[in-house]
């Protein structure tokens, strides 16, 4: 009945008339439910007038505490200082008289306009900017009463590090503001303008561990500014997480005493447990103290960091390339023994009318040609390893023997990152097959054209980071795992995987004894003499690497005790000339001291330290004033450690 | 020569000054939410919003010449296939859309970024009016109504699985559009039921939604037992009271089974993002925190609000969506409740004004399509201003013509504009 009562045409056009008008009652009714919510919230209530006014939010970036480093006796290397910006909204802040707000503040007119200036390219006027960096305590007390003069102006906490004990520069790094270009590449858009991150060193490459991840605090600001209490009883506010500590391998005194010894010299000193690839020092010098790319000065003091010719930035441990001279015969050596071209008693006259070489006996054997060095010896056992008679082509046979040769240098890692854990580690070079066929031509060079890379000299480069790994791997009869700051990641100690894992160089171990044998009459009788130390037998090479531009790089690598070693080295000294005279002493002392922790020989330690290969320079005063300054300021606002 | 005499005398100059006044009315405020007295800023400034939008605006019009020069019947003949080519475009960015916060929707062609979902609105509603508007179709079939759901469902699942979720919601206002032509109404009550049961089953614990249902169904039973005349059969009775005891029961088992749902089938993430809808207090830092600082603004606009510019609240940084979704704050704050009032009274005339003009269609199409136009639009104040004033859950969807950017601009102004070019050609439709 009904179905017949709605399909008649009348009632279907009344039907439709009264949905045309449901539809627009629905819209009717929508509005005035939103008119009458609106009248409750603008006229009928005064609530969000007041809220309004009180609404003055602020948002404040809570910091996490960044990681602390610690040194491997457990003490802290680098820890957090707590300091404050000030921070202006400009739009909020009304100056009346800027020489008056200036003096209040104790700063200049000129750093106003500067901040001012920088909201203006900005347009940042109602977003906080630092106008004053890097306050104390004390700074902070002395301005407290501008705070409440002025609408607009509050303080920020901001973490800057402290580097306890003044060393290490080049490995631990520094932290600083991001750059523009950081900003704009990074991925995940966690920072900010403004925010600190790791520049160099550890604190760049452990960068995302150290920082945590920082929270955010919403603030209630009346109309003069003066903070009411978190906004909603924090209910926005997200808490920070900490970072994570680094637990690193430098035994502290140990490089202090490193630092010392290669004061007033160019050049660098890695040591390295060898069973574990931790890293005990690495020495870049000429050094800085770390604190003075760490406080307000940063500015200042980069900048003359950066102009020094003395190149403090250059991390020479990792980056600066030379030929490694002599000590490149040891792996010779173990290489000829390995093909089977040499044998522990093979005998070569000390013939110099390929290449030069100074007077001793000859001829002589595998342990003795070590012991002195003879230049005649490995340029035969080089022809042997690269002319092994295979082909009859000599060009063919070169080919053949310099592939094989060049895959097991490679495998003592040199020509390749090792992989340490600070950016900027450079590879060196090797050169290979197709680098000379570039040159020459394909079969257009043999023997005769590369005979130098037998004595480390040509075509060849390695950073003292390397000399100081393959020290480890002699150490270790064969294999070397990567060399290493950090034994320990946060709470748990993670490491990496690739830090345990064993690099091995293909060469039998027993070669390796013969080569210990000969390393070890280097110290006792030969080309180091000077450099023994009673009751420690010491296994090292001296190394002289060429350099066009002036006076010789004296190297020397060593590890010790031969039986059990516990220490390998590697020293660089920049224009020192022969390795025996600077570097072989530099090591012996840093394995005494780090063997038996005391130093037996006086003079020698005495004749280290008193000698300068360039006069002191503005700058290490620079670094004496600052360290000052920086104690005496510490004791006020420094952060307990937990 | 003669046709474009017709038809500026034949469009609805009415419409079309609504129109232009949200446009314009939109761009001072878009202006006015990025205006910072000390920044010396221009509105016709390209690197603000304001200039910007004054761009989408220029295009508009141009978008405008285009729609009333093409042919009236091009609608209507092509609706089909432009809907086909708007499915497979919507597919294609589920896969090759660029991805942006969480959802795959923009499709990049050098520096110009399409949001094929708005499009998706006025293209569905074309080829609903184009299906249902065939003369020997009967709405009161089921397969009529089972079509007419798959046209809308189709786009609406495609865009649900680019993650938009605000925009599939758009396509449950053409429910109103199937009243029109004959829906049940029980449907568009029994729809409006479960969306707040739904809502208050996410709100409330079960159990008390339980409670309160019992409480009302008693209530019911009393009102029909107290209520019955003389002449009401015993029969009659039965038959209400059990539909009041299984509407009860239905509810009960919604309630529950929303609750279920929710906290045992859906994964962490899923249920927060559904949860948020009604606590924004869930997700602080984004949308709630939006709801409050919006609230406070309008709220403290007063009756005559703070005046042109002088908005104080709505220059928060924090309120990232201020020219876009929330662009009703900077309304309620400088132009206080008066302003508001007087908003959202134009856009009801503007909307009756719409389905006046639906009803004036001879033809079933231009009808249906002009419902479609009044209930979108619809949709969208209802949702954007609700959400602004904290009654409604915050969906990011944009207020027609007012809010800034150029997809949802370009979009409503297509959608509009094909109903005031069919509506001025209505004498020659009735004639196909």
């Amino acid at each position: 009945m009904e179905l017949k009562r709605l399909n008649s045409p009348f009632n279907r056009i009344i039907r439709n008339m009264e949905r045309k008008f449901v539809v627009q009652g629905i819209f009717i009714v929508v509005a005035a439910i939103f008119i009458i919510r609106l009248f409750l919230l603008q006229v009928a209530s005064s609530e969000y007038k007041e809220m309004a006014q009180r609404n003055a939010t602020r948002r404040m970036i809570d910091y996490a505490p960044r990681g602390v480093i610690y040194a491997r006796d457990g003490k802290p290397l680098v820890t957090n200082t707590t300091v404050f910006d000030l921070m202006i909204v400009l739009k909020e802040t009304k100056i009346k008289d800027t020489t008056e707000f200036c003096q209040k503040l104790h700063m200049t007119k000129d750093e106003l306009y500067k901040v001012i200036k920088e909201i203006r390219k900005d347009k940042a006027w109602s977003r906080p900017t630092a106008l004053i960096k890097q306050l104390s305590f004390n700074d902070l007390g002395r301005i407290q009463d501008v705070l409440v003069d002025y609408k607009g102006l509050y303080t920020q906490t901001r973490i800057i590090r402290n580097y306890e004990q003044h060393v290490m520069a080049s490995a631990l790094g520094y932290i600083g503001e991001i750059s523009k270009k950081q900003l704009d590449d990074q991925k995940e858009n966690y920072y900010s303008k403004g925010d600190y991150l790791g520049i160099s060193g550890l604190e760049s490459f452990y960068e995302e561990e150290l920082r945590g991840r920082r929270g955010v605090k919403y603030l209630m600001v009346d109309v003069k500014g003066a903070e009411k209490g978190s906004l909603l009883d924090g209910k926005y506010d997200t808490i920070p997480v900490p970072g994570k500590d680094l637990y690193t391998s430098i035994d502290g005194d140990l490089q202090a005493y490193a630092e010392k010894l290669i004061a007033y010299k160019k050049g660098g000193i890695v040591a390295i447990e060898p069973s574990s690839g931790e890293i005990l020092a690495f020495v870049s010098a000429p050094t800085y103290d770390p604190n003075m790319l760490a406080g307000r000065k940063f500015a200042k003091n980069a900048f003359a960091l950066q102009k020094d010719t003395l190149k403090p930035l250059f991390n020479r441990p990792l980056m600066a390339k030379y030929p490694p001279g002599s000590i490149f015969k040891l792996a010779q050596a173990l290489i000829g023994l390995q093909l089977g071209v040499i044998n522990e008693h093979t005998l070569f006259p000390c013939n110099k009318d390929m290449v030069n070489c100074h007077n001793h006996a000859s001829p002589l054997d595998l342990r003795a040609s070590i012991q002195h060095s003879c230049n005649p010896y490995y340029y035969q056992v080089f022809r042997k390893i690269i002319n092994q008679d295979k082909f009859a082509d000599k060009f063919k046979d070169t080919e053949v023997g310099f592939e094989e040769w060049y895959h097991l240098v490679r495998n003592f890692g040199f020509g390749q990152k090792l992989g340490v854990d600070i950016p900027n580690e450079k590879a060196g070079s090797i050169p290979s097959n197709a680098f000379y066929d570039k040159i020459y031509g394909h079969h257009h060079w043999k023997f005769s054209t590369i005979y130098s890379l037998g004595i480390g000299q040509g075509e060849i480069g390695m950073v003292p980071l390397q000399m100081a790994n393959f020290a480890a791997c002699l150490a270790n009869k064969g294999y070397y795992i990567a060399p290493h700051f950090v034994k320990g990641i946060g709470k748990d100690h993670e490491l990496a995987e690739k830090y345990k894992e064993k690099h091995y160089s293909g060469i039998d171990s027993k070669y390796f004894d013969i080569v210990a044998d000969g390393m070890e009459k280097v110290v006792n009788e030969g080309t180091a003499a000077a450099s023994k130390i009673p009751g420690i037998t010491i296994c090292g090479k001296t190394g002289t690497a060429q350099n066009p531009h002036g006076e010789d790089h004296s190297v020397f690598i060593a590890f010790a005790p031969k039986e059990n070693p516990k220490i390998a080295i590697a020293v660089f000294v920049e224009n020192a000339g022969w390795g025996g005279a600077w570097a072989a002493p530099i090591a012996s002392l840093m394995i005494e001291k780090y063997l038996t922790d005391t130093i037996t020989r006086g003079p020698l330690e005495k004749k280290i330290l008193e000698k300068h290969f360039y006069e002191p320079k503005p700058v290490k005063k620079t670094i004496e004033v600052y360290a000052k300054e920086h104690d005496k300021s510490k004791d006020v606002n420094k952060d307990k450690l937990n | 020569m003669r046709q474009d005499d017709n038809l500026s005398k034949s469009i609805d100059w009415l419409s079309v000054a609504f129109y232009a006044f949200f446009v314009i009315a939109g761009w001072l405020n878009v202006f006015a939410a990025v205006y910072d007295a000390e920044a010396h800023q221009n509105i016709f400034d390209f690197s603000l919003n304001s200039g910007k939008q004054l761009v989408w605006i220029g295009t508009s019009v141009v978008l405008i010449i285009l729609i009333l020069v093409i042919d009236y019947k091009f609608y209507n003949t092509f609706a089909y296939i432009m809907y086909g080519l708007m499915i497979l475009l919507l597919i294609a960015t589920i896969f090759l859309g660029t991805e942006a916060k969480g959802s795959r929707s923009w499709f990049e062609i050098g520096s110009l970024r399409i949001q094929p979902a708005e499009f998706a609105k006025f293209i569905t509603a074309l080829a609903l009016a184009t299906y249902l508007g065939k003369i020997n179709i009967k709405f009161e079939k089921l397969q009529t109504k089972l079509m007419c759901a798959l046209i809308i469902g189709l786009p609406g699942i495609c865009i649900l699985l680019q993650n938009e979720t605000g925009s599939v919601l758009v396509f449950s206002s053409f429910i109103l559009v199937l009243y029109r032509e004959g829906l049940s109404p029980i449907i568009l009550i029994l729809g409006l039921v479960s969306v707040i049961l739904f809502i208050l089953a996410l709100i409330f614990p079960p159990i008390s939604i339980a409670q309160v249902v019992v409480g009302l169904g008693i209530l019911a039973l009393i009102y029909i037992i107290t209520s019955r005349k003389k002449s009401t059969k015993v029969r009659t009775l039965v038959i209400r009271s059990s539909f009041v005891l299984v509407g009860c029961i239905i509810c009960i088992a919604t309630a529950f089974s929303v609750d279920f749902f929710v906290n045992k089938v859906l994964q962490d993430h899923q249920r927060k993002r559904i949860l948020v809808l009604v606590n924004p207090d869930i997700d602080p830092l984004g949308a709630g925190y939006n709801v409050t600082q919006s609230k406070i603004a309008i709220g403290s606009g007063e009756f005559l609000g703070k005046g042109f510019l002088e908005g104080t609240q709505t220059k928060f940084d924090f309120v990232p969506e201020q020219s876009t979704d929330f662009i009703f704050c900077t309304i309620g704050e400088e132009h206080g409740w008066l302003g508001s009032t007087i908003l959202i009274v134009m856009y009801v005339l503007f909307m009756m004004r719409l389905v006046y003009l639906a009803e004036r269609q001879k033809d079933k199409f231009a009808r249906i399509y002009g419902y479609s136009v009044a209930s979108i639009i619809f949709f969208h104040f209802m949702v954007n201003i609700g959400m602004t004033i904290g009654i409604f859950p915050v969906i990011g969807i944009p207020l027609p013509f007012f809010s800034y950017g150029g997809s949802s601009l370009w979009s409503f102004t297509i959608l509009l504009f094909i109903f005031l070019k069919l509506d001025a050609h209505r004498r020659q439709l009735l004639s196909h």
